[in-house]
């Protein structure tokens, strides 16, 4: 069985280590906050300006002031910090955001990413995802293996306007996780209940697959 | 003390022209400066460049100036909420220089503290390089990019001080302090409006020295964009 949304966040969440600053992307990676493991502690960054992001506020207790950068009402976690955006992106370009997590459109095996224009039809901005790329010293990629028409989102080299080059690590999809080596994606782990050949199979670029390929586990 | 206080929205626009280039903070809705796009929005000024990291809703905001076509030009990093503007994006009618969030943080930053240029690593390799010197610094290429500054710059913020000091609350604060720093003519609206002296100067995030006039804005709105809540347990 392939992953859904959920799934493939609390996998991500594997992947959060004690004391991390963590920034999450609109989508798929916002799901990451509700499957952080025990016993380790995150602070969550925002890019609009806000480090110890909490979770939604009760009913009646939104604030127009505190909002993510999907614009979404939330709350700030004890030890939280408010500043302007150049100190945030600071915070960013400056590496000491440890992880960044986002969705994409396109994902290449050299490590490219594409995920904010579609000439002629979508053209909403990249916000801050050129300089999360270009700076993170780790990225992972949350997103579905193939597109709405079943055409795969992991390519030999992009096809849309990318993002950022030569800087993502990892991918996490509905199928598979995959590393991004200098010799292209490597298949980590499957699904569980989905085969080898089926991850080939959705999968446009070339994959590395050495020995017993494991299934993911919650 | 210099006393910038100004006390209706009429004179907060006053001098603002056709064809200028103008500053909005905010982040969304968050920290916009309603009463002075208000007022924008009843004018006839036509032609402007505009300079806002997003470009409001279609009936709120920025939205207003974009449905009279009295924005030529915007420069933005995000403006997915916006059918209008979209459209006119798309069918050419708008020009707009879609640019990474955080240099465009960085550019007003550098606008208003003299510095003409800088180098980040943000946006190599993509479109937004087209063009800009590339320079290699620790191994790693960069793009030059350059600092903005505009004829005005519209600011809000929670409290402000008749000397023109400033507070801001949450996450509205976003990009409104660098943009105060950046306008040849910063104009802030607050909240609430105090006598100087009243505010703990420990406390100001922006300095009068970056304000020219300050108003108590006639009202707030303060529109949420997306409500997001949890259930009491």
């Amino acid at each position: 069985m392939a992953l859904d949304k959920n799934q493939i966040a609390q996998r991500i969440a594997q992947e959060l280590e004690h004391n991390m600053y963590v920034n999450l992307g609109i989508g798929i990676p916002t799901l990451v906050a509700n499957y952080i493991p025990k016993g380790i502690d995150i602070e969550f960054q925002s890019e609009n300006g806000l480090l110890g992001m909490g979770p939604f506020p009760f009913e009646g207790e939104e604030d127009p002031d505190m909002i993510n950068a999907g614009k979404q009402t939330i709350t700030t976690m004890p030890g939280a910090a408010l500043f302007d955006s150049a100190t945030s992106f600071a915070m960013i370009r400056g590496r000491h955001v440890q992880l960044t997590v986002l969705g994409a459109m396109e994902v290449s095996e050299n490590g490219d990413i594409a995920n904010w224009k579609i000439p002629g039809k979508m053209v909403k901005g990249m916000g801050g995802a050129m300089d999360l790329v270009a700076s993170a010293d780790n990225i992972i990629v949350a997103m579905m293996h193939t597109n709405r028409q079943g055409e795969s989102k992991i390519l030999k080299k992009c096809t849309l306007p990318i993002t950022g080059v030569n800087c993502i690590k990892k991918v996490v999809t509905n199928l598979a996780v995959l590393e991004v080596t200098k010799d292209g994606f490597k298949l980590l782990e499957r699904a569980p209940g989905v085969s080898v050949e089926e991850v080939i199979a959705a999968t446009q670029a070339e994959l590395i697959i050495e020995g017993n390929i494991l299934e993911m586990q919650f | 003390m210099i006393n910038k206080v100004i006390h209706t929205v009429e004179e907060a626009i006053a001098g603002v022209e056709s064809n200028m280039t103008f500053m909005v903070g905010g982040f969304g809705l968050s920290g916009i400066p309603e009463n002075c796009i208000a007022a924008l929005s009843k004018k006839e000024i036509f032609g402007l460049t505009c300079i806002s990291n997003n470009a409001g809703v279609d009936d709120f905001g920025l939205g207003l100036l974009l449905k009279r076509k009295q924005i030529k030009k915007m420069i933005s990093s995000y403006v997915g909420e916006n059918a209008e503007f979209e459209r006119q994006m798309l069918s050419g009618e708008l020009e707009v220089d879609l640019i990474p969030q955080g240099s465009l943080a960085e550019r007003c930053r550098a606008g208003g503290a003299g510095i003409p240029a800088f180098f980040t690593p943000a946006g190599f390799g993509t479109e937004v390089a087209e063009g800009k010197e590339v320079r290699e610094y620790n191994g790693k290429p960069h793009i030059l990019e350059s600092a903005l500054t505009a004829d005005f710059a519209f600011i809000k913020a929670w409290k402000g001080d008749t000397a023109g000091n400033l507070i801001y609350k949450g996450t509205a604060r976003n990009f409104n302090p660098l943009m105060a720093m950046a306008g040849k003519i910063t104009v802030a609206e607050v909240e609430e409006l105090v006598p100087a002296g009243e505010l703990d100067p420990n406390q100001i995030h922006t300095p009068g020295i970056f304000v020219q006039r300050i108003l108590q804005g006639e009202k707030y709105e303060k529109r949420i964009e997306q409500r997001t809540v949890r259930k009491r347990e």
